[in-house]
């Protein structure tokens, strides 16, 4: 039986030594980390990864895995060891995998305080969502112990109600949702938008305004997370004033606001008609941006 | 831990967590906590304050910090770069969007 599957994950041939496997592991690893790599295979590759790493780093895993593939660590008859003739426990190392060890008995003893322990998950959410409020269903593996003491992972989903207003590093609490009776805290993270920039509860937007629009000054059109509203510049604004809509930003108890940073951007190209404007424009105004500097 | 006025009776916001609470929530220690200040990863919202108390934008650096240092085996000083060029080139990716130039 042949399954390449972990190495493909680390884009690495069959006869790969002990350390192209960790250089490609920590190549891909700073590549897809979720909290580098924002898009949208990052997750599924860094886990893919993480997981091919686990088994092929080990020699014995490694071997295991090239001969009886994806379910190599299935227990399987094995005659040379048969347990009844050796006498001792039956025990197949291959049926422990020390990461669900660890997190099964990490999260059991090491929780520090009383009671069941804390459990923790990531949700992605777009600013949108945050404005509207949102809900979303998540779904965890969590290490069980069957009747015959073998440790296995139950999917179960929970459904989450993101209240309006979240902001980003914020956490839910779920009472009562994680293992064992144990809380679920959730942290929420924003999405990257490709229009506003979000730091606390206020949002900031980059208003690309015409050297004109500047210097007379009225209303221009602005969006905003809600739709499109008229935002009225001071004449003679300057390029990156900011300008606050007060209450437009993350809604809430506390509404936050949002601030139009404006940007004079000239036309990309020049018609005679513009360039007669500036001409006179230039002739007319006795201006020097650059007598700070001297010359 | 501050909370705010929950709509879902079943759901808490966190707004604020103590240092204690946010070792915890890392799954680390104090001192850890203090050399992430030290490196300002992340900031208390009052260093004078008999506990350090830190609002969700500095939680979520935190949880980051720890994230990126167990896989990527960074030290602190990296992951204070990291978390520095992981900002920029979202507000260069802003910039781009809005010239319209994204990919």
């Amino acid at each position: 039986m042949t399954d390449t599957a972990h190495y493909q994950a680390l884009g690495i041939p069959k006869n790969a030594s002990a350390d192209d496997i960790k250089r490609a592991y920590r190549k891909m690893a700073r590549k897809y980390h979720p909290d580098v790599n924002t898009s949208a295979e990052a997750d599924a590759k860094f886990k893919a990864a993480g997981n091919a790493y686990e088994v092929l780093s080990d020699p014995e895993k490694r071997a295991a895995y090239d001969r009886y593939g994806a379910d190599w660590d299935q227990p399987r008859p094995d005659p040379a060891q048969d347990p009844r003739w050796q006498g001792g426990a039956a025990f197949d190392e291959r049926d422990i995998n020390p990461d669900m060890f660890r997190s099964f008995f990490g999260d059991r003893f090491g929780g520090g305080g009383g009671g069941p322990p804390d459990q923790h998950a990531r949700v992605e959410i777009a600013l949108e969502d945050a404005i509207k409020g949102a809900k979303r269903t998540l779904s965890f593996q969590t290490p069980q112990m069957d009747n015959t003491g073998r440790i296995t992972l139950q999917s179960r989903t929970i459904d989450v109600t993101i209240p309006k207003g979240i902001r980003p590093g914020q956490q839910l609490r779920l009472r009562g949702q994680g293992t064992g009776g144990g809380d679920l805290l959730i942290e929420v993270s924003f999405a990257p938008h490709p229009i506003y920039n979000i730091e606390g509860r206020d949002l900031y937007v980059t208003l690309p305004v015409t050297p004109w629009e500047a210097a007379l000054g009225g209303k221009v059109k602005m969006p905003t997370p809600t739709g499109a509203v008229d935002l009225t510049i001071p004449q003679n604004a300057r390029q990156g004033q900011k300008l606050r809509l007060r209450g437009r930003g993350l809604p809430g108890t506390q509404k936050g606001d949002l601030y139009a940073v404006l940007q004079i951007v000239n036309p990309p190209r020049l018609n005679a008609k513009t360039r007669d404007l500036y001409q006179q424009l230039a002739k007319e105004q006795g201006f020097n941006p650059r007598a700070n500097l001297g010359v | 831990m501050r909370k705010a006025t929950p709509r879902d009776p079943r759901i808490d916001v966190v707004e604020t967590l103590s240092l204690t609470e946010l070792t915890m929530f890392c799954d680390t220690n104090a001192d850890w906590v203090v050399t992430l200040v030290e490196h300002g990863v992340v900031a208390p919202v009052t260093r004078t304050a008999p506990e350090w108390e830190f609002t969700p934008t500095h939680i979520a650096r935190a949880r980051k910090a720890a994230r990126l240092m167990r896989d990527l085996g960074l030290n602190v000083a990296g992951v204070a770069l990291v978390l520095d060029l992981i900002e920029e080139r979202d507000a260069l990716a802003r910039k781009l969007a809005v010239m319209g130039m994204a990919d």
